[in-house]
């Protein structure tokens, strides 16, 4: 565990160095991660206001809330390493990680969580630019505040599981773009970020609940603006701690059928 | 341990288990192919046509510890597939490999923690920063103790002389600079087995020769086992007593350099200088070339002293050389001689 550690800090430090090699592109990359939850904000305020006050429950002001904190959680949980991994087959970089003694996806972890230490702080700014705007109703309460921890944390390792084993694509097609076409919609209509859940038809709700994004962003954001109450705290975590463990299982056979295909096919 | 010094463990375990051992090696790679146009494009979305590329066909071979052997062949060999399979970045379609009596393709910890590859068309250096992190985070990836990661960072920084590079950022060093930490970064967790995959490629001749020379310096410091492709005659010649000389997949010969040189050459050259290139020479033997009363032949082996005493015999030499035909030369004899 110690050596463990040792890596993610040392991959911490050279993810830091890295991005702030790129301080350029940096702050064009999150002007996009605060105009998309905007865009969202001011569209369902808008339709909010002109509905004449609510719509699935949520006010003018409360969707401002919703999309402020989505904007931050959604920012803890992404990834990109879909994107990576297209790169890596491609200019088959990855035949030197497949050569540690180490799984890649520590590496990966370590560096996506560097890249955040960088930019949180810039979200949290934007947040609070928008909080003066946009006038967010936040009712906090000590419990949602506690628990909203743990959720962002599970959320965190559940999508970073489920969109590692969606990168694993990579290895079995060179097509990856569509495939990860369709997993951006998925995240976007089942997190969350299109519309809060409630909003959604019933169906689609149902689909949200099986489906592991609603779990990965709109459950902490549920959580934290008391939207989420009593034992649904519970079964939410529950259902969490489910998909992690699905995804931990996912991303290890994947993971090794991956591999015996990439060192069957060429390396 | 011993792992960082002097290393016992790889001299004199004569009849021990060789520390490579390949039987019977094939790789075949299966590839979808289709004519080029539109019309072959949708007709490849029905029915693909497969074809298969024996890229290792059968190859056998053993490498003792400490051993440093140089393997040839032209682009498309084999080669690079070899040394993949090796090193466990690819399955074997057949055959056995063990490496330090492992099973390469299995990548278990333990084994790659003692061997390294070493790509001169790839790198593993992290682009934007400088060399120094990356050897960093390799020193956590391979949970290098601190104390011997000092003392070979220190040695590998002297060998290569790369102190002054290793605060720039990678992207800002030249290809050769680049080689040199490529090489620092694959050897310091002190590999026991080193597969080098054309390391000097594109580089100038003096960078070669220093690497040249600080590969055979690890050899001999750290009885490392070396299996090294090259493009390049002179870093075999430098480098390698044993060559293996792989086409088509097969292996065409197994053994000594000088060896190899005896077996495929059928000719020696002879350089006699004359007062003036007047005298016809081609009486003695194939004339290669005539400039400035050097005089170039080429003649069978076999006639070689015969030749060379009838010339002096019979014509007012001032020097005579005979030589053995470039390594270059025997190469390419080699190559067209298993090619037919």
């Amino acid at each position: 565990m110690r050596g463990l550690g040792d890596l993610y800090l040392q991959q911490l430090k050279t993810g830091l160095a890295t991005m702030l090699q790129y301080r350029g592109s940096l702050v064009i990359w999150l002007i996009g991660n605060v105009l998309e939850p905007l865009i969202y904000l001011v569209v369902w305020s808008t339709v909010s206001r002109s509905t004449g006050g609510t719509v699935g429950g949520y006010g003018a002001r409360d969707f401002a809330a919703y999309y402020i904190v989505l904007m931050l959680v959604n920012q803890v949980t992404f990834s990109w390493v879909m994107y990576e991994f297209d790169y890596r087959i491609r200019e088959g970089t990855f035949s030197a990680d497949l050569l540690h003694p180490l799984h890649p996806i520590h590496a990966d972890i370590a560096e996506n969580l560097s890249s955040k230490a960088v930019s949180l702080p810039f979200m949290i700014a934007a947040a609070a630019g928008l909080s003066v705007v946009f006038h967010p109703v936040f009712r906090l309460s000590p419990l949602a505040a506690a628990a909203f921890v743990p959720a962002l944390v599970l959320a965190f390792l559940v999508r970073f599981l489920v969109d590692w084993t969606v990168a694993l694509a990579a290895f079995w097609t060179t097509r990856v773009s569509a495939i990860n076409q369709i997993h951006y919609m998925a995240v976007l209509f089942f997190s969350g970020q299109i519309a809060p859940l409630a909003v959604l038809p019933r169906p689609l709700q149902v689909a949200a609940n099986i489906l592991p994004f609603r779990w990965t962003v709109g459950f902490p954001v549920e959580l934290l603006l008391g939207r989420v109450t009593g034992p649904r705290i519970l079964a939410g975590f529950a259902v969490q701690g489910a998909w992690l463990l699905a995804g931990a299982l996912l991303v290890r056979y994947v993971w090794r059928a991956s591999v015996k295909r990439y060192s069957a096919v060429g390396a | 341990m011993g792992r960082f010094h002097e290393d016992s463990r790889y001299t004199g375990n004569v009849g021990a288990e060789p520390v490579i051992r390949v039987r019977d090696l094939k790789k075949t790679y299966v590839t979808s192919e289709r004519e080029p146009g539109l019309r072959a494009a949708l007709a490849s979305l029905v029915r693909r046509r497969k074809s298969y590329v024996q890229a290792v066909d059968g190859i056998s071979f053993d490498l003792e510890a400490g051993e440093m052997v140089g393997f040839l062949g032209p682009n498309g060999a084999g080669k690079t597939t070899t040394l993949k399979m090796l090193s466990g970045l690819l399955h074997p379609t057949s055959g056995e490999i063990a490496v330090l009596s492992f099973v390469p393709a299995r990548r278990e910890r333990a084994f790659l923690r003692q061997i390294t590859l070493v790509m001169g068309q790839r790198n593993q250096l992290v682009w934007d920063i400088p060399a120094a992190d990356t050897f960093e985070l390799n020193r956590a990836i391979y949970r290098i103790p601190a104390a011997d990661y000092r003392r070979t960072l220190d040695e590998l920084v002297a060998l290569l002389e790369i102190g002054p590079l290793l605060g720039k950022p990678v992207r800002n060093l030249s290809l050769g600079e680049r080689m040199k930490c490529e090489i620092a970064a694959s050897l310091l967790h002190r590999p026991t087995v080193v597969f080098l995959d054309e390391p000097t490629i594109g580089l100038d001749v003096t960078m070669q020769r220093r690497i040249r020379a600080f590969i055979a310096e690890y050899n001999r410091r750290h009885g490392a086992t070396v299996l090294l492709t090259s493009h390049y005659m002179a870093d075999v010649e430098a480098l390698a007593k044993r060559v293996l000389v792989i086409h088509h997949g097969r292996l065409l010969f197994d053994g000594e350099l000088a060896a190899l040189v005896e077996r495929f050459t059928a000719h020696k050259t002879i350089a006699v200088r004359l007062r003036d290139c007047a005298a016809d020479l081609g009486a003695y033997g194939e004339v290669v070339s005539c400039e400035d009363g050097l005089t170039t032949l080429r003649v069978p082996k076999a006639e070689t002293a015969r030749v060379t005493s009838r010339i002096l015999a019979d014509l007012p030499v001032i020097d005579l050389t005979v030589e053995d035909p470039p390594i270059e030369d025997v190469i390419e004899q080699v190559f067209t001689r298993g090619a037919a």
